[in-house]
């Protein structure tokens, strides 16, 4: 790609860039929240088009004016947010991405390829299964699938691993270097600098759009990258003062839910969380986080066993009511149910609060109020737009990231659940957003962090439950030897 | 080999948006040319024709603001509905229920009481009726997910049947020597018009009124924030704890309300009397739904598109009668505009583009 510009509104997302791939070769790319990484993938892919600039394969320039043709060039993409159909089978949803798919019984012909595919590639899928039904990881499998069915040589991943749990992670590396070995060219977006000094040949990072600097990971380490990416160093360690636990805040008592396929997915968590603390859920993804996260905050109903905040029962109460009593949300699956995408920034800035006292005078909306909070959220948590006149959909993932976290942040709750709320989080961001977890804990505020991270935890957690197949493997103090078998307990071994 | 794609268009300007509609409307007045042709008649001497039927003369023009009426008030009251998702095609049957209680009201009342009490009396009863009849679907969406499109489009049939059997039937009228229809209003309960016109300016300030009023409550009230958010993300919705129940109903009640008021205007006003339902309202309800559209939804623009549908309705009257053409004229005119107004939206939303290939590898 040669000098490729590109703005929206003015404003450039890309600049005069210039990248490169060799074949056989992972290339990552890296840079802070709207840098504009998915735009300049998206121009790849023939999404958008450039405002100049050239693209080449083999030397010879070509025009990509859209995903057609950048397929028929040997380019796949998967997506940031992932584009399927939620109410189609797996096949029927390659089918639909598949260029030789027949007119007549798509379904049958390419079954059997698929199936080839996924032995020779070692995925296990049930074609028949519904996307809906599916983990994160399962999906994207299905979109680097469609990729390679239709012969792509260039495979584009947008922050692929940051909604994988470790070892679908592990089993994306090893695809990846399978399909490097194969001479497959890679484009790999993450924020995690570990992983990119693990699979990437070589490095580009982006920074407001211009490219800042090329490296090869063989000479250079994470530091120097991620001072590369924000323009100076990066603290990686903070510290958690002590604080005693203060009141109880919230007890849950023996709940169990149902999950979306039908089966019960939390069957019998109790626990109990008090003032200044931070309890964490550790748990590979699917085993019942999502269920339980929204079961206390409203969102999915509870079967039987009861949610009491500040002693007042709030089992199966509205998520409105909940929310008056103090529990913030940020909920795992942000695009879905965080976001009206076609709406401002000031209008997504007050989605949950909008009817509070502040925002809202009887029937009215105080707009005046609502854009000054907006613009509050937006320099506190350095959410990078043009204006807060902007539908969030135009903001990058991680800015979108920025200000549901704002949101359910600055309004001091007494509870934040947050599931996973560093996905998709750049380093600087990562680590701010941490500092202010911590800050509201010595507030007096009580934090419910779900998350898969185990670093994370560590750095973060007074007390951490690990979650397996909806229950507790056991709660460990911070300070607990048994905490380095946290491993064991994620797969399912109790014994404590 | 040929393919055709579609991808998201992500770059749309006001400025593209409004052409796209323009160029839509010409398009769909060169395919309505064309139908011309076939029924033998020049297609520009037809057309130009609609156009000066409605807005070449001072009569083309006060029966356009006439029939622009009804179709300002239900249009409105549907760019609420829509921005929430909710695909309300019952205009006409609440239309038809607003009448009914009006008429009601004002046949029982009309007699005792003045001028001053028994319209306002009127158009309340009116909006009661349009509100029930509208609040129907919305319980039946939201507490056993009936679907609203079959829901309301059944509900305009029953609704014109419960018509006909009250003109037929109970409320037949002793002064139409055994025709079906009742008794005219008395006097009291009848709308005042322009002199020289039909058009009944109450109405008319109540429509204005209305699109003014809904302008605010879509985009500055608690309710209208609601609405929007409900129909861009149902998930967010129930995440930020919308009460998706009572947010329905109350847009329901408002969109049928202001058909109810179209009703009220049209009994009052017009006809005087409850007659069979084809001839209370001809078809304003489903014409309101390409008035919503074409004013992307906002409540002030359908003024205008209400303005312009009118016109269309009336020139495709006057051509009927000068041109001798079939009384279904009109519908096919609307109804190719329609088609062409939500083409081109789709294709302001989604780029094509056509691909060829002389042989793909497998
Ligand atoms: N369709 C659009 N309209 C307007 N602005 C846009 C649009 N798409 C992207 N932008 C802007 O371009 C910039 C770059 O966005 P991009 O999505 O490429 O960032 P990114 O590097 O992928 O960030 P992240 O790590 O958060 O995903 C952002 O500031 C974003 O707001
Ligand atoms: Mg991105």
């Amino acid at each position: 790609m040669k000098d490729i510009c590109k703005s929206f509104h003015g404003i450039h997302a890309n600049k005069d860039i210039n990248l490169y791939v060799r074949s056989g070769e992972i290339l990552g790319l890296l840079g802070e929240n709207g840098a504009g990484k998915t735009t300049l993938m998206n121009i790849l892919y023939g999404l958008y088009q450039p405002d100049s600039g050239q693209i080449e394969i083999n030397g010879s320039p070509i025009r990509i004016s859209n995903p057609v043709e950048s397929i028929t060039h040997g380019i796949g993409m998967v997506h940031q947010h992932f584009m399927l159909i939620q109410n189609h089978s797996v096949l029927e949803n390659i089918a639909l991405g598949y260029k030789d798919t027949p007119f007549f019984s798509p379904k049958k012909k390419l079954r059997k390829q698929v199936e080839e595919f996924s032995k020779q590639f070692d995925f296990k899928m049930d074609l028949d299964q519904r996307v809906w039904q599916l983990s994160a990881g399962e999906q994207q499998r299905i979109e680097i699938i469609k990729a390679l069915l239709n012969g792509a040589d260039l495979l584009i991943l947008d922050e692929p691993t940051s909604v994988l749990t470790p070892l679908e992670i592990k089993e994306l590396i090893s695809i990846l270097r399978q399909m490097k070995a194969d001479g497959h060219m890679i484009i790999f977006i993450s924020h995690k600098l570990d992983e990119i000094m693990d699979i990437c040949d070589r490095v580009t990072v982006l920074q407001k759009g211009r490219v800042v600097g090329h490296a090869d990971t063989a000479d250079t380490n994470k530091k120097a990258l991620a001072r590369m990416m924000v323009g100076r160093d990066v603290v990686f360690n903070i510290d958690r003062e002590k604080l005693e636990p203060g009141k109880k805040v919230l007890s849950v008592q023996e709940i169990h839910v149902t999950g979306d396929k039908g089966m019960p997915a939390v069957r019998g968590v109790s626990f109990e969380l008090f003032e200044n603390e931070i309890f964490g859920i550790a748990g590979v993804a699917g085993n019942g986080q999502r269920e339980l996260a929204e079961a206390i905050t409203g969102i999915r109903k509870i079967d039987s066993g009861s949610v009491r905040m500040n002693d007042k029962d709030i089992t199966n109460k509205s998520p409105r009511h909940i929310y008056d009593n103090g529990v913030s949300h940020v909920p795992e699956e942000r695009i879905r149910f965080g976001i009206a995408p076609g709406l401002f920034l000031y209008d997504n800035a007050i989605l949950k609060q909008h009817h509070l006292k502040k925002f809202s005078k009887r029937y009215f909306l105080k707009y005046s109020q609502v854009k000054n909070h907006t613009k509050t959220i937006i320099s506190d948590f350095k959410v990078a737009t043009h204006s807060i006149n902007n539908q969030i959909r135009n903001l990058s993932g991680g800015n979108i990231q920025k200000l549901i976290l704002g949101r359910e942040i600055s309004e001091q709750p007494r509870l934040l659940v947050a599931s996973h709320p560093t996905y998709g989080l750049d380093v600087g961001a990562t680590q701010f957003l941490r500092e202010h977890l911590l800050a509201l804990r010595k507030q007096g505020s009580s934090v419910l962090l779900f998350s898969e991270d185990l670093e994370e935890i560590f750095e973060l957690c007074d007390r951490v439950a690990v979650i397996f197949a909806g229950e507790f493997m056991g709660i460990l103090k911070s300070d607990d030897e048994k905490l380095c078998d946290i491993g064991l307990m994620m797969a399912g071994s109790k014994g404590f | 080999m040929i393919k055709i794609t579609t991808s998201d268009r992500y770059d749309i300007t006001p400025l593209r948006s409004l052409m796209t509609n323009i160029f839509s409307l010409v398009a769909g007045l060169f395919v309505i040319g064309i139908i011309f042709l076939i029924a033998g008649v020049n297609p520009l001497y037809a057309i130009s024709e609609i156009f000066l039927g409605s807005f070449g003369s001072l009569y083309g023009i006060k029966e356009t603001v006439t029939k622009a009426i009804p179709l300002i008030l239900i249009g409105a009251g549907l760019t609420l509905a829509f921005r929430a998702k909710f695909w309300n095609i019952g205009a006409e049957g609440q239309l038809l229920m607003g009448a009914i209680f009006s008429t009601w009201t004002g046949l029982t009342f009309g007699d005792h009481l003045p001028s001053y009490l028994i319209v306002p009396l009127m158009f309340f009863s009116g909006f009661i009726g349009g509100a029930l009849w509208g609040i129907i679907p919305a319980i039946l969406k939201i507490k056993y997910s009936i679907n609203e499109v079959i829901s309301t489009l059944m509900l305009n049939y029953i609704c014109a049947e419960f018509l006909t059997m009250l003109i037929v039937g109970p409320w037949k009228g002793s002064t139409r020597f055994g025709f079906p229809g009742t008794d005219n209003l008395p006097e009291a309960a009848i709308l005042g018009v322009i002199p020289g016109s039909r058009i009944h300016y109450s109405t008319l300030i109540l429509s204005l009124i209305c699109a003014v009023i809904l302008c605010v409550v879509i985009y500055r009230t608690r309710f209208g924030y609601e609405t929007r958010v409900v129909g861009e993300n149902p998930d967010a919705g129930k995440y930020a704890g919308i009460n998706f129940l009572k947010t329905s109903l109350i847009l329901m009640a408002i969109s049928g309300g202001l058909a109810g008021f179209a009703g009220v205007g049209e009994i009052a006003g017009i006809h005087h009397y409850l007659g069979y339902p084809a001839s209370v309202s001809s078809g304003y309800g489903f014409t309101a739904i390409i008035v919503a559209w074409l004013a992307k939804l906002n409540p002030l623009y359908a003024v205008f598109s209400g303005l312009f549908f009118a016109g269309i309705l009336v020139g495709g009257d006057a051509i009927q009668i000068s041109l001798g053409l079939p009384a279904a004229t009109v519908e096919i005119v609307n109804g190719t505009l329609l088609i062409f107004l939500i083409m081109g939206e789709y294709f302001l939303n989604n780029k094509i583009s056509v691909h060829v290939s002389t042989k793909s590898k497998g």
